[in-house]
């Protein structure tokens, strides 16, 4: 298998339909079970909570809580029963969904091979890597915005904030333009930036498995193999870093861009 | 890697996902630490009063001890003064009991004096009465010369 292939099967989705109804099934299931985890690991942990000292698995969790709602406070005004959660669950499943990302990447493809037997069989891990994810948690955020500029501002509020911001009543065609770029970027930037990284992430960790893979032949392997474990375990590293980072960023824009709707005004 | 259906399902699944970490995770225990924070907070103010209350009881006692400090000094000047006033009335009494015991000591010795100035009188005149027998060598009758003798008793 050559190259171009390798990185081609390796990034096409296990996909069900045809058209615009096409379902990425991988994706699909991946996140679902990504989710089930979180939902079955904190009913597990909600049965044997405490009130005193937390320890073990109950004060990591505690921790993150402590950390997210930390920045919950520091960046949105006022308070909100649902974006603490909201911004709970972008952390913890973003970050769940890249961290696949850490998994070998031939691993779980092969394995599905192995399993349905089709030796051809598609299956891409990394949940954030597929433009849908990111863009549907964006869409749902922005969709997030607008109501609550809506219900912050009032529809007047709010279309006035097209119509005079940022230049004034004598830019008004100007004004509408420039805050209709501002409001759209915002979910597109969100989306497009988390499904840059990873996708690119994920590219490296492909590039770095073909060196030991497919430029090695015979005894040329002794040389390529050595580097590819050294290259892939600093990558590692680093992309560990990656994920988290932007798992958080997630997290902060999401609470910034909502703390910002819901100011009544500017 | 197209935008397809996939991100209505993802959207679908996205606020499924936030419904049920705020029931199962977020909900439970941000409770939980609430309740932490407002023990932890209730025991504070707990041992914000208890140090209050021996800050207060301290005061207290000292207040007492003072108080019984001062009772104790007074107890003990009116003790010292009673003692005094029971020395000082012993005294009185013992130098009125002296003069009573000297004075009737004198009397006494007065007495004794006059007693035997009386015996040595009798004494003086038997002899004398005797002395003049001798002299006169006669008789002399003690009832004629009764009323000279008395006389001669007398200016002894």
């Amino acid at each position: 298998m050559g190259t171009v292939e390798y990185i081609q099967h390796h990034l096409a989705n296990n996909t069900v339909g045809e058209g615009f109804w096409t379902f990425n099934m991988d994706t699909i299931v991946i996140s679902a079970l990504l989710g089930a985890l979180i939902v079955f690991v904190s009913a597990r942990l909600g049965r044997q909570l405490t009130t005193g000292t937390p320890r073990g698995f109950q004060n990591f969790v505690e921790s993150i809580l402590d950390f997210v709602s930390t920045n919950v406070r520091d960046a949105f005004p006022g308070h909100n029963p649902l974006i603490a959660p909201l911004a709970l669950t972008i952390f913890v499943w973003v970050w769940l969904m890249n961290a696949m990302d850490l998994i070998p990447v031939d691993l779980l493809p092969y394995l599905y091979q192995v399993i349905t037997g089709d030796s051809h069989a598609h299956l891409k891990v990394v949940p954030t890597t597929d433009l849908n994810t990111p863009l549907a948690m964006a869409l749902a955020v922005f969709a997030l915005i607008l109501s609550f500029n809506i219900k912050h501002k009032g529809i007047w509020g709010y279309t006035k904030m097209f119509l005079f911001h940022p230049f004034g009543k004598f830019f008004i065609p100007f004004n509408i333009v420039m805050t209709f770029i501002e409001e759209v970027s915002k979910p597109l930037s969100l989306g497009l930036r988390l499904f840059g990284n990873m996708f690119a992430g994920e590219l490296v960790f492909l590039l770095i498995a073909l060196i030991g893979g497919t430029l090695a032949v015979g005894a040329a392997a002794l040389f390529w193999a050595p580097l590819q474990a050294v290259l892939d375990l600093g990558w590692l590293i680093f992309h560990l870093l990656v994920i988290t980072l932007q798992a958080f960023i997630f997290m902060v824009l999401t609470i910034v861009y909502l703390g910002m709707a819901s100011e009544s005004d500017h | 890697m197209s935008i397809n259906a996939t991100l209505l399902i993802q959207i679908i699944a996205f606020l499924m996902l936030v419904w049920l970490v705020n029931k199962v995770l977020w909900g439970p225990i941000s409770k939980l630490m609430e309740d932490r924070q407002k023990r932890i907070s209730d025991g504070l103010s707990a041992a914000e009063k208890g140090k209050h209350e021996l800050e207060l009881a301290e005061q207290k006692a000292k207040e007492v001890l003072k108080e019984a400090k001062s009772q104790a000094q007074l107890i003990l000047g009116q003790a010292e003064k009673r003692g005094s006033e029971i020395v000082e009335d012993a005294k009185v009494k013992a130098t009125e009991e002296a003069d009573r015991i000297k004075l009737s000591a004198q009397a006494e010795l007065e007495q004794e004096v006059s007693r035997a100035k009386e015996d040595l009188r009798q004494e003086v005149s038997a002899l004398v009465v005797i002395g003049a027998e001798k002299i006169l060598n006669k008789e002399v009758d003690a009832a004629v010369h009764d009323e000279m003798l008395q006389t001669l008793v007398k200016s002894i």
